[in-house]
C-alpha cells in the first residue's frame, strides 16, 4: 500500500460540556490517496468530531486528549496555527451537510465560488471566474453563466449542493471531508450527487471521507468503511468485507436494520437492544478496545 | 414591481394622513381649553369675544369648521398661528429644517456608534470584552433621552462649561445662510466657522437623542451578527481563509442589516418624538420645542399643522425603511 494521505492514531477526545465525557476513544483510521472511506455511525458516535478535527473547526467545548492526526506526513496536532491555515480549507476541503445554509444568501454564486481561487491562489478576477465556470460544467450544471450570476435562493437544493461540490474541488485539495452531503436532499437527487462526487474524486484523484449514518451510501461509493459506536471503532475494512461478511454483531444488526427491497412488507428490523447494551458495556469496559 | 408597491404605499400614506387630520381636529375640539380665552385681555366684552370667535372661524359648527380647515389645507393653507400671528406653513418651514438636521445628525451618530459597538462585540464573541460591552450597553438601553440631556447639561454646561447650553447658532456668528438647513449649507459653502458653532450647539442634543438609539442598534445588530456567524456559510468562508474582521464585515453584516433596519426605523420615529422634550431642554429652535408652546397656547392651527408634519415624517421613515429592507435582501429584490 502506498503511504497513506491520512493516518489517525489513538485519537481520543472529551467533551468539557459533559464533565469530560469521552467522545472519541483511541480511534485509528487510515486513508490512501484517492481512496473513499465511509465513516459510519449513529448520531453521537463521534464521526462528525473526527470530521471537525480534520478541518480544524472543533468546538471550544471539545478537547483532543491523545493521539495523532498525520496528514500528508505532517502531524496536525503539533503544527503552528499559520501552517494549519494553509492546510484547512486548502489541502483539506469540506462538502457541507446542508446546502441551504452553506451558501451566503447575500452574495452571488460567482463571488462565493471564486473566493478561494482569489484569496488562496491569488488568481485575478477574470481567471478565477473562468476557472469557476469550468468547475460548474464539471458538476454537470448546464447553464453555468446563469448560475454564476444567481443568488443562492434562486437555485434548488440539488443545484446548491453541486455548487458547493464545485467549490470543494476548486483548489484541487488532497482530501475532501463530505459531511453527510446528501442528507438534506431529495431521494431522487441523492444518487446523482453521490455519483457526481465519486466521479470527480476518481477524475481528480482526491481522497474522500464520507461521514454518514447510511450504509447504503457506503455500499454505493466507498472503497473502505470504518464503523464507529460511542466514540470507538467497532469494525473497519474494505466495503465488501465489512458489508459482505460482517464480523461484529452490531454491524450485522445494522445491515439487517436497513430496508430490504427484495422482501417488501418485511418491515424494518431495529438493532436489537441487547446488542446495543452489550456494545455499550464492552466499549465502556475496555475504553475503546472491544475484543481487547 | 417595486414601483407598484411604492405607489400602493403612497396611496395608503394619503389615507393615513387624512385619518390623522380628522382625529387631530376632533380631539382638539373635544379636550378642554379655549384658544379665545387665552387671547383676550381681562374685562373684554361679550361682543369683543364673539367678534374674535368669528374672526378665527370658531363660531360655526364642528363640521363647518372642519370643512373650512380641510379645504384650505388641501390648497396648502394651514391658516394663521393664533399665538405667533404668522402663517403656519411659513413658521413650520423655518423650524422644521432645524429639527430634521438634529434628528438626522442623531441618527447618523447612532448608526456609526451602534454599528461599531456591534461589530466589535461580534468579533469579541465569548470573551470578557463581550460581557463588558453587553453590560455597558444594557445601561445605555435603560437611560432615556431626557435623562441624558439633563446629565449632559450638568456635565458639559455647568461642571465643565465647554459646550453652549442653548440654541442652534450663537447670535455673534453671522450666518448669512440662504436656506434654513444651516448645518448642511455651511458645510457645502465651506463656512467652517458657522459649521463649527452649529456642531457645538448640536453636540449635546445629538448625544441625548443618539445614545439610546445607538444602544438599541448595537444590541439588535450584535444579536443578528452572532446569529449569522453561526451559519454554515461562515464556516466555509473561514475555511477559505478569511480573517475574522472580513467574516463579520463581508459575510455576516449584509445578512444582519435587514432585521436591524426594520427595528432602527421604528426606534427612529421614537427619536423624532424625543426631539420635543430634548429641544425644549436645550431651547433648540425646532418644531418639537414649538409644539410645546403651541399646546400651552391652545394654538389650534399650529398644533394641527405640527401634527400633520410629524405624521408625514413618520410615514416617510416607514416607507424608506421598507425600501431599504428590500434593497438589502436579494430574496426580496429578485423575487
Amino acid at each position: 500500500m502506498t503511504a497513506p494521505i491520512l493516518r489517525i492514531q489513538h485519537l481520543s477526545a472529551v467533551s468539557d460540556l459533559e464533565g469530560g465525557a469521552p467522545i472519541l476513544r483511541r480511534v485509528n483510521l487510515e486513508l490512501a490517496p484517492g481512496e473513499a472511506l465511509g465513516l459510519v455511525g449513529e448520531s453521537g458516535a463521534g464521526k462528525s468530531t473526527i470530521a471537525k478535527a480534520l478541518l480544524g473547526v472543533l468546538p471550544r467545548t471539545v478537547r483532543l486528549t491523545e493521539g495523532e492526526i498525520t496528514f500528508d506526513g505532517k502531524n496536525l496536532r503539533t503544527l503552528p496555527p499559520k501552517a494549519l491555515r494553509q492546510i484547512f480549507g486548502d489541502e483539506i476541503a469540506l462538502i457541507p451537510q446542508d446546502p441551504l445554509t452553506a451558501l451566503n444568501p447575500g452574495r452571488r454564486i460567482e463571488l462565493q465560488l471564486t473566493d478561494g481561487l482569489r484569496m488562496r491562489r491569488k488568481l485575478p478576477w477574470r481567471e478565477a471566474r473562468a476557472r469557476a465556470l469550468q468547475l460548474l460544467a464539471e458538476v454537470h450544471i448546464n447553464d453555468p453563466e446563469r448560475v454564476m450570476r444567481a443568488y443562492p435562493h434562486q437555485l434548488s437544493g440539488g443545484m446548491r449542493q453541486r455548487v458547493l461540490i464545485a467549490a470543494a474541488f476548486a483548489l484541487e485539495p488532497k482530501m475532501i471531508v463530505a459531511d453527510e452531503p446528501t442528507t438534506a436532499l431529495d431521494v431522487t437527487v441523492q444518487k446523482q450527487i453521490l455519483r457526481l462526487i465519486r466521479g470527480l474524486q476518481e477524475a481528480h484523484g482526491t481522497a474522500v471521507i464520507f461521514v454518514t449514518h447510511d450504509l447504503g451510501v457506503v455500499a454505493q461509493i466507498c472503497d473502505r468503511v470504518t464503523l464507529l459506536f460511542s466514540g470507538a471503532v467497532i469494525e473497519s475494512g474494505s466495503t465488501e468485507e465489512v458489508l459482505g461478511t460482517p464480523k461484529h454483531p452490531y454491524t450485522r444488526a445494522l445491515i439487517a436494520a436497513g430496508p430490504r427491497y427484495d422482501r417488501p412488507g418485511a418491515g424494518l428490523q431495529p438493532v436489537p437492544e441487547a446488542v446495543i447494551a452489550q456494545l455499550r458495556a464492552d466499549v465502556a469496559a475496555t475504553d475503546g478496545r472491544p475484543g481487547a | 414591481m417595486i414601483a407598484l408597491a411604492v405607489l400602493k404605499r403612497l396611496a395608503m400614506a394619503l389615507a393615513t394622513l387624512a385619518g390623522v387630520a380628522v382625529v387631530v381636529f376632533l380631539l382638539l375640539r373635544v379636550v378642554p381649553g379655549d384658544p379665545i380665552s387665552m387671547m383676550i385681555s381681562p374685562g373684554a366684552s361679550e361682543a369683543d369675544i364673539a367678534a374674535l370667535r368669528a374672526h378665527y372661524g370658531l363660531d360655526g359648527g364642528l363640521l363647518t369648521q372642519f370643512g373650512i380647515w380641510a379645504a384650505s389645507a388641501l390648497r396648502g393653507d394651514f391658516g394663521v398661528s393664533i399665538s405667533l400671528h404668522r402663517d403656519v406653513v411659513q413658521v413650520l418651514g423655518e423650524r422644521l429644517p432645524a429639527t430634521l438636521e438634529l434628528a438626522i445628525a442623531a441618527l447618523e451618530f447612532a448608526v456609526v456608534l451602534g454599528g461599531f459597538v456591534a461589530v466589535v462585540g461580534a468579533m469579541a464573541r465569548r470573551t470578557a470584552l463581550e460581557s463588558v460591552i453587553d453590560a455597558v450597553n444594557g445601561l445605555f438601553l435603560a437611560v432615556p433621552d431626557f435623562v441624558w440631556a439633563l446629565a449632559l447639561v450638568l456635565t458639559f454646561g455647568v461642571l465643565l462649561p465647554v459646550l453652549p447650553l442653548t440654541g442652534r447658532l450663537d447670535p455673534s456668528v453671522s450666518s448669512g445662510m440662504i436656506t434654513p438647513f444651516y448645518w448642511a449649507e455651511s458645510l457645502l459653502r465651506l463656512r467652517f466657522d458657522v459649521f463649527a458653532d452649529l456642531t457645538q450647539h448640536l453636540t449635546m442634543p445629538v448625544l441625548s437623542l443618539g445614545l439610546p438609539l445607538a444602544a438599541v442598534i448595537a444590541r439588535v445588530l450584535k444579536g443578528a451578527l452572532n446569529e449569522a456567524m453561526a451559519q454554515d456559510y461562515i464556516l466555509l468562508a473561514r475555511l477559505k481563509g478569511m480573517s475574522k474582521l472580513r467574516l463579520v464585515l463581508q459575510e455576516a453584516l449584509r445578512n444582519a442589516i435587514g432585521p436591524t433596519l426594520a427595528l432602527t426605523g421604528v426606534q427612529f420615529t421614537f427619536l423624532i418624538g424625543g426631539t420635543v422634550i430634548v429641544e425644549r431642554i436645550f431651547a433648540y429652535p425646532g418644531i418639537g420645542n414649538m409644539a410645546i408652546d403651541a399646546v400651552i397656547n391652545r394654538d389650534l392651527p399650529l398644533i394641527q399643522g405640527l401634527v400633520l408634519v410629524f405624521a408625514v415624517i413618520f410615514i416617510a421613515i416607514n416607507i424608506a425603511v421598507d425600501l431599504l429592507v428590500v434593497l438589502f435582501n436579494p430574496k426580496l429584490r429578485h423575487g
